[in-house]
């Protein structure tokens, strides 16, 4: 019930968001904390419930209603370790984002928080729907109050980014649909039964070249939400055209839906057509890493430029997972945590400084350290953490996915190595463009008081820091969460 | 004809009896809301009594009608669409400079002939009600030719139907000629009619193919579709909801009886033809709709594109046994029974708007700018249209294009599947366009009011498109019951 109560406490506290919005802005604004805070209450209570019978040591809560009978769908919402870190890292990252909103969105904000919470909902449904129609019916309804923020709360070229986040994601989910479609009819002719539930259709015998276009249809849904190369193509508009909390929703968690897709559904469901492509998979994981971080290099705008990182490092998450070994995979989990911190530290940075600047240009940027002594010495640690330094959470999950693709494909991973060298270069670029140097003339030059952070953003980025410093002294702190998912995954990913 | 025939036809006499009712009636006293009431109440019980009676056994009432689950639950729905466009006609009217009574009786008609298609399993009766549908809809369609604001449009809409719709039907009726010429008896299941003379197949070929413009014709396929954005465009708002709801529902489930049900082999003849027609309304319709600036012109071009999608239950009928058969019924009535819920959607909020203010039917886009501030009920359901249409799940058009993915899986038809997939993604374009331009800045203040009745319309048109996607079941179930 504690999954249900989440979405609810959710989805009921953007409704309300929106009605008490209409007298008063900060109304809402407190009533989405609220709401969020229920949500947390919630989600706390799953780690001391021990009293759902059907829990076993890999799945904690079970839910199981009826649905559409005529196919066989059920609203069937579970948890294992896996969900429970993601959901865990959604609701950090929507206090964040909160954070980021509360002084950022000013004008009709009972819209604003209805939409932002109806995402975290939609995130959180997709991190724990087991069935595969209800997960693909949050898979598409969280894309929608997405793109209202972008289109409504974006800046310049909002309309454009919008469109093509939605077109790009929504094209591709019906692929998957029409894969899942095929996987269920596929099912139906083995076992006679409609089912979209995920325990049965990884019993599903799928070798053969069906199989492989079944699975190429999830692929490319996942790949584009991922994104990774080709079809990476929407990100660096979204992501840059979003209001700083819709950045942060979106590089924090939306682009980890993707990777959790491929981890949960493409191996357990097509285990040969998986490892037969993995090959090709792990090729594309290496030209995202290595391409799009030299794209970040070249870029000026700085939300654009952390756009093209945050798909150079979803190159690593898609590496590990086609490694399919215990170290790739924990690899995997840990950097999508770790970047989902980051690059939410990042993009805060990022909507701080065009609060204070009113440019997202580096070029106009420069000397701010001198300004800005905290908002600097913060942006040098995500900066630091983006580009993999021993001690923070990302170094754990790079690393450990070079050594688990290294054991499978070491050509993979020597290759992807090299992007651990192009990585300092674009993050300390935007250290030395922004932060070091004489200060530009555009800029309004004020006292450093006025300028530097206050305690709500300080609080803000400070949750974002302790959760990259504690993971990456210790890791295990996920990894024995993840331990027992992992490898009953595996077990189903290596295939009859 | 016995007494329990007759009863079971009862939702065709009181959708008769209004319109006798009605011109009686208009003989003596003229109130427009009297005449809507008469008009809506009559509609409500002739769907009542047709969605009552499901369950019950078929019966054949003459020759020409029959009156099974199918006939009850599709023409329920085309009553249901007739009743919601009366309703939303009565603000639209009220605010026109034009005599308003006798639009009702036309309307009523058109039900009429609509409910008789749908219930037609004889080609005799199938024209009748094509023709009573459609010489109605002529004069519903040019209806404002007196109104100082809307007569040019109007006018050329409704001159443009009549002759191309009259072109059509006498295609149609030639068609019916030479199958009657083949077979010798104009029962729609040929085997009925087996032992009538018989010549050679070729007058079946070109007969079916002559029929099958006419049908193509009003279902707008493309190269057959050239009326509709111009129709749509100039009609009335609740005519051209009528249009895209009624016309589609009732033409498309007599290709269903004609096509899927009968035997007579006029499926494998057409396939090619289909297929070809599939493939146009679903690029070429989606294509052209993307740089309209009206929206009704708009969502002319999403019908056709609509309209392409659902041949693929056709085709995928065509291919296998019973039980791709049967799921092809299921996916089409389906798909009809949505499509209807969430057009009807769009339109109502459109004849809403342009009762207060006829450019927003007549005029661009920009008109509806801003209108999520302002409007938040109308603005919200139209997104909610727009958001159905272009298949959202927990809407109804979910459920329908999950339908169509499954026959279309479910037969192979990996053509027909890639063109829908790529049709929809083209789609998407045009349903954000009018999302976005709600969601914009609004330009000035509007004075837009919203009525109780105009407000219940909408909120159960809403409600019956969330349910739908929410709970499908229930529809689902009686489908199943329809088809069997």
């Amino acid at each position: 019930m504690q999954l249900l109560g989440i979405i609810i406490s959710l989805l009921g506290g953007g409704v309300l968001a929106l009605i008490v919005g209409r007298q008063s802005a900060a109304a809402s604004r407190w009533l989405s904390l609220v709401s969020l805070a229920v949500a947390s209450v919630f989600y706390a209570s799953l780690w001391f419930d021990t009293t759902d019978p059907q829990a076993t040591s890999l799945w904690l809560l079970h839910m199981d209603w009826p649905w559409i009978a005529r196919f066989g769908i059920h609203l069937l919402l579970v948890t294992d370790g896996l969900s429970l870190v993601l959901i865990g890292l959604t609701l950090v990252l929507g206090y964040v984002a909160l954070l980021s909103a509360w002084h950022e969105i000013n004008h009709r904000c009972g819209l604003f928080y209805l939409n932002f919470l109806f995402t975290l909902a939609g995130v959180v449904g997709v991190f724990s729907a087991l069935d595969l129609f209800l997960f693909f019916v949050f898979w598409e309804v969280m894309l929608v109050p997405m793109f209202l923020i972008i289109a409504i709360w974006g800046h310049e070229g909002r309309r454009y980014a919008a469109t093509k986040f939605f077109i790009y994601t929504q094209a591709s989910s019906l692929l998957m649909l029409a894969a899942m479609v095929g996987l269920v009819l596929l099912n139906l002719q083995q076992t006679e039964v409609w089912s979209f539930s995920w325990f049965t259709l990884t019993q599903t015998d799928t070798s053969g070249s069906l199989g492989m276009w079944l699975m190429l249809g999830f692929y490319l849904a996942f790949l584009v939400k991922l994104p990774g190369l080709p079809v990476h193509n929407w990100l660096p508009d979204a992501h840059t055209q979003a209001p700083t909390p819709g950045s942060i929703l979106l590089a924090g968690i939306l682009l980890k839906t993707g990777a959790y897709g491929l981890l949960r559904f493409v191996w357990p469901l097509f285990p040969d057509a998986a490892s037969s492509f993995a090959p090709m998979a792990m090729g594309l994981g290496v030209f995202s890493v290595l391409y799009a971080a030299k794209l970040a290099f070249a870029q000026n705008d700085l939300k654009r430029l952390i756009a093209y990182t945050s798909i150079s490092h979803m190159g690593f998450v898609s590496l590990g997972i086609f490694a399919w070994n215990h170290l790739g995979l924990q690899g995997t989990v840990m950097q999508m945590v770790g970047h989902g911190l980051s690059s939410a530290g990042l993009f805060a940075i990022a909507g701080l400084l065009q609060q204070r600047l009113h440019t997202r240009d580096l070029d106009k940027m420069g000397g701010l350290w001198g300004q800005m002594p905290k908002l600097a010495a913060l942006s040098m640690l995500f900066a630091v953490a983006a580009l993999g330094l021993p001690g923070l959470a990302n170094f754990i999950g790079e690393f450990m996915v070079l050594v688990g693709v290294f054991q499978v494909a070491p050509w993979a991973a020597s290759m992807a190595a090299l992007g651990m060298i192009l990585a300092p270069v674009y993050a300390l670029i935007i250290m030395q463009k922004g932060f070091f140097g004489t200060a530009a003339s555009t800029q309004t030059a004020g006292t450093s008081n006025v300028l530097d952070l206050n305690t709500s953003e300080l609080l803000m980025l400070g949750v974002l820091v302790v959760g990259l410093v504690l993971l990456g002294f210790w890791p295990n702190l996920i990894f024995t969460i993840t331990v027992a998912p992992v490898e009953y995954l595996m077990h189903l990913g290596k295939g009859g | 004809m016995n007494w329990l025939a007759l009863t079971s036809l009862m939702p065709l006499l009181l959708v008769a009896s209004i319109s006798v009712i009605l011109l009686l009636l208009l003989a003596f006293i003229r109130d427009h809301k009297l005449t809507c009431w008469i008009t809506c109440l009559g509609l409500a019980m002739a769907a009542f009594w047709a969605f009552a009676d499901m369950g019950d056994a078929p019966q054949q009432v003459t020759p020409l009608l029959i009156m099974d689950d199918f006939s009850r639950l599709l023409g329920g729905t085309v009553l249901l669409v007739s009743l919601a466009c009366g309703w939303m006609s009565y603000t639209y009217l009220e605010t026109a400079d034009e005599i308003r009574e006798e639009y009702y009786i036309l309307l009523s008609l058109a039900a009429l002939g609509a409910c008789v298609l749908v219930a037609s399993n004889h080609f005799a009766s199938m024209f009748i009600g094509l023709e009573l549908m459609s010489v109605s809809l002529f004069a519903m369609v040019g209806y404002m030719a007196h109104s100082k604001q809307q007569a040019n449009m109007t006018l050329e809409a409704g001159v443009k139907y009549m002759v191309l719709s009259g072109v059509s039907s006498s295609f149609l009726l030639f068609g019916v000629a030479l199958i009657y010429a083949y077979a010798g008896n104009l029962n729609i299941d040929l085997l009925v009619a087996a032992e009538g003379p018989r010549l050679q197949s070729g007058y079946l070929v070109i007969g079916s193919a002559l029929l099958l413009v006419g049908v193509a014709f009003k279902m707008s396929w493309i190269p057959f579709h050239m009326w509709t954005p111009d129709v749509y465009q100039g009609a009335p708002a609740p005519v051209t909801g009528f249009l895209a709801g009624a016309v589609k529902v009732a033409v498309f489930a007599f290709a269903m009886r004609w096509l899927m049900m009968a035997q007579g082999g006029y499926l494998d003849l057409l396939l090619l033809g289909l297929t070809v027609m599939a493939v146009l309304s679903m690029v070429v319709g989606n294509l052209l709709a993307l740089r309209q600036n009206n929206l009704k012109r708009l969502l002319g071009y999403s019908s056709i594109a609509h309209m392409g999608y659902i041949i693929v239950t056709l085709a995928a009928s065509a291919t296998l046994g019973a039980a791709a058969l049967s799921t092809a019924l299921e996916a089409a009535a389906i798909y009809l029974i949505t499509y209807a819920s969430m057009t009807m959607l769009a339109f109502a909020v459109i004849s809403q708007l342009a009762a207060q203010d006829r450019r927003f039917e007549s005029g661009t886009l920009a008109h509806y700018q801003g209108l999520l501030y302002q409007q938040p009920l109308l603005a919200g359901a139209l997104m909610l249209a727009m958001l159905a249409l272009a298949g959202m799940p927990l809407t109804a058009g979910f459920i329908g294009k999950y339908y169509l993915v499954l026959v279309a899986v479910d037969s192979q038809l990996w053509l027909l599947l890639s063109l829908l997939v790529l049709g929809s993604s083209l789609g998407l374009y045009y349903y954000l366009r009018v999302i976005l331009v709600l969601c914009k800045t609004p330009v000035g203040d509007s004075r837009l009011t919203l009525g109780a009745s105009e407000k219940l319309l909408l909120t159960l048109l809403v409600a019956v498109t969330l349910w739908l996607g929410l709970y499908p079941t229930p529809a689902i179930q009686w489908v199943q019951l329809a088809i069997q």
